[in-house]
């Protein structure tokens, strides 16, 4: 019953707050913060237990939804080692920013309502990982796009703000069409929605590899949308709008990740799909980790550069997922959880030190916050993946298996993608903390409130990765593999060792690249013998092709929203305009008219014509009766 | 020996009488009359067919006819006084307002 209580809690909170504390500012972050971390007490002793039994059966919970013949939908939870692990990094990372945000949010005339969408988030994010079955995932899959919607939008009468949430949403939608498809031909080729009882059949063999591969890429599609994968990555810079804890919680930590968790939960089925719909994923996965690292040079906010490394290590997750690494990925996804909360908070802390988003309009702040400016180099040296924080073991992770795997070309993107990491990383530290003062005004380190959750992310984010230390028995890999695990089979015999391999040659190759990266940034941005200006200027093109975003939202916007959308809409509004409204709405109203001019004539007012009338229609069926 | 068929032969001259007065004649209240006619005509056919199918129905439909025809008629007389009053007169086809 507790486990039910995981989503009462929030959704109750969420209410509370918008129907009766919302005028009391203090009070309602103390219910939203309490909310959160009853559920993380909540999760505590399950995950506990479940570290000392790795191998544990999953427990299922659930009741009838929806009952009709044909159709029979349950809303159920099931808890396992793979949903554990998400709750736990879910309620303890949102706890934190939570707590984190009562500094941030402190005095803003949306105070209430913002912790009532953070606890709406936090129920919508708890039922997808707790969802045992597809229907309850996709539901809370679409409320938790809400959650976002209005925390993106939370200043909406910024119109950029507006406007990003409605991208969000809308891009959203269509990575949700595909994901509804691909549950549909779930069902059609199993007749069940549940995870467990559609793994069973799928494993027995019962649906042919065309159909699986199908629904594989249909199902990809929602954490396409979800996930920001190209070609729908648009969203998520642009989700930057959002304060910054929403930034941290929503567009970093958990939702976005929820794509990588929903793979992995439906992993029996990436398990079974052919060899090329994985290696769409994984391409997929690869080119956006790629892309999106290019990208994050030629940005100089600071929260749309951690946006795009966001984006980068989604891409990773995604890739690793593709190559059959599924617990590789979800131990990225736990160790990322820690440190990009880590580095957006941190971020927000900068913000809201010099009140500007510009790297290049802050400089030397790290006399000013040394408690800011010590997590946050963690957070980054995590982030680049250096021996030993955790980055480095669950990048190492995605490596391993992607080499080992014999995706060659991937295992090469992978490598430049950290290279590149490394480069702009490098520069985000060094411009914002180090080099010459470049702020106006006086920023002072945040209060204690806004510390103490970046001090404990801090430490998480250095000692988390030994979780999956090659040594430590059992690691993180036995937890996933009892879920996860069964993906590495299709990945073939390397595959299989993949998830528990640790390769030196993989190791020191990423930490070489890593290391040239470092050194590439810190010759550029801080020793300044190679000027940054100068070598803008020299590649032009690709500089203004990376500030604008390599003219993807352009395209966007010209082909498929000018172009082909508005042509679509410019014939479907002639067909409304004259074949809807005017032939059909208004004809019919004009016949109307018409008919009733005509009959009015018939109309006297002499009562004996209206008798006579009626005594010659009875006569007419009595005639007409008798003869028949 | 009466049988059936010659009450509703009286019903149906009554009713045709009735019918006749109602689109024929020009005065209101003769028109009202005529109604009452087809009416009473009704309530004959209803008697002699409960008479000879031995059924109380009848008798008591007829009782119930009778008593609806009385409240009928206080409410249509008092309409015609009250027409009476602000049209100074009977004559149906002079009450022709009822049209476009």
């Amino acid at each position: 019953m507790d486990i039910w209580a995981l989503l009462i809690i929030p959704l109750a909170a969420a209410l509370i707050i918008t129907f009766i504390t919302r005028k009391h500012a203090e009070l309602s972050s103390y219910v939203s913060v309490g909310a959160v971390i009853l559920c993380f007490l909540i999760v505590l002793p399950y995950f506990l237990t479940m570290l000392g039994n790795p191998h544990m059966e999953h427990i299922e919970q659930s009741f009838l939804w929806i009952d009709i013949p044909g159709l029979m939908v349950e809303m159920g939870t099931i808890i396992d080692p793979l949903s554990l692990i998400m709750l736990f990094i879910v309620t303890f990372v949102g706890s934190l920013i939570h707590i984190y945000s009562r500094g941030y949010m402190h005095g803003d005339k949306g105070y209430a309502r913002f912790f009532a969408s953070l606890s709406l988030f936090i129920f919508s994010m708890l039922g997808i990982v707790l969802a045992n079955n597809f229907i309850m995932i996709f539901v809370f899959w679409e409320l938790v796009g809400l959650a976002s919607y209005l925390l993106i939008g939370f200043y909406f009468e910024k119109p950029s703000a507006a406007d990003a949430a409605k991208k969000a949403f809308l891009v959203n939608r269509i990575g949700d069409f595909g994901f509804i498809l691909g549950i549909f031909v779930l069902y059609y080729a199993t007749g069940t929605f549940n995870f467990v009882k559609m793994a069973h059949i799928i494993q027995a063999g019962q649906v042919d590899s065309g159909t699986l591969g199908l629904a594989a890429l249909l199902i990809f599609c929602g954490a396409v949308g979800k996930s920001a994968q190209f070609p729908l990555h648009v969203w998520l810079p642009d989700a930057m709008e959002g304060p910054t804890p929403v930034s941290a919680l929503i567009h970093a930590a958990t939702m976005v990740a929820a794509g990588v968790y929903m793979l992995a939960r439906t992993g029996f089925l990436y398990a079974a799909a052919p060899h090329e719909a994985m290696m769409v994923i994984a391409y997929i996965g690869g080119f956006t980790a790629f892309m999106a690292a290019l990208l994050a040079l030629g940005q100089n906010d600071i929260k749309k550069i951690i946006a795009y490394s966001t984006l980068s290590s989604l891409g990773y997750m995604v890739m690793s997922v593709g190559v059959g690494g599924t617990g590789a990925g979800m131990f990225y996804l736990m160790t990322h959880a820690f440190f990009k909360a880590l580095l957006f908070l941190g971020a927000g802390s900068v913000i809201h030190a010099c009140h500007t988003n510009n790297i290049w309009e802050m400089g030397k702040l790290y006399p000013k916050m040394k408690i800011t400016g010590v997590t946050f180099i963690l957070g980054s040296l995590a982030m680049m993946g250096i021996f030993p924080f955790s980055g480095f073991w669950s990048k190492d992770e995605i490596l391993a298996s992607t080499f080992f795997s014999g995706n060659y070309p991937l295992f090469a993107i992978g490598i430049l993608t950290a290279m590149i990491t490394a480069i702009f990383m490098t520069k985000l530290v060094t411009v914002t903390f180090f080099g010459e003062k470049r702020y106006h005004g006086h920023p002072h380190e945040s209060p204690f409130g806004m510390t103490i959750p970046l001090m404990v992310l801090a430490v998480f984010a250095v000692f988390v990765g030994l979780a999956g230390f090659p040594g430590l028995d059992p690691n993180f890999g036995t937890f996933v593999a009892a879920v996860a695990g069964s993906t590495a089979a299709h990945a073939g015999e390397h595959g299989a060792h993949a998830e528990h391999h640790f390769s030196y040659f993989v190791a020191i190759t990423s930490t070489i690249a890593v290391f040239i990266g470092i050194a590439i940034g810190w010759t550029i941005y801080s020793k300044k013998s190679i000027d940054n200006n100068a070598i803008a200027a020299r590649f032009s093109g690709f500089h203004k092709a990376l500030q604008n975003r390599l003219y993807i939202d352009h395209f966007y916007d010209r082909v498929l929203v000018a172009g082909i959308y508005n042509n679509i809409a410019r014939v479907f509004n002639f067909i409304e305009v004259n074949i809807i409204i005017h032939f059909a709405i208004n004809g019919i109203a004009y016949t109307t008219r018409q008919i009733g001019k005509g009959l009015r004539l018939t109309i006297s007012g002499q009562l004996q014509h209206y008798a006579f009338a009626m005594v010659g229609g009875v006569l007419v069926l009595m005639v007409i009766y008798v003869l028949l | 020996m009466l049988t059936l068929n010659h009450f509703l032969i009286l019903s149906f001259i009554l009713f045709s009488i009735g019918v006749a007065g109602v689109l024929l004649r020009r005065n209101i209240i003769i028109v009202l009359m005529s109604l009452e006619l087809i009416f009473n005509s009704v309530n004959i056919s209803l008697a002699a067919f409960a008479y000879y199918l031995q059924s109380i129905t009848g008798t008591v439909f007829v009782v119930f006819n009778i008593t609806v025809a009385a409240a009928e008629v206080a409410i249509g007389l008092a309409i015609l006084v009250a027409v009476y009053r602000t049209r100074k007169t009977v004559y149906v086809e002079e009450l022709k307002d009822m049209r476009y």
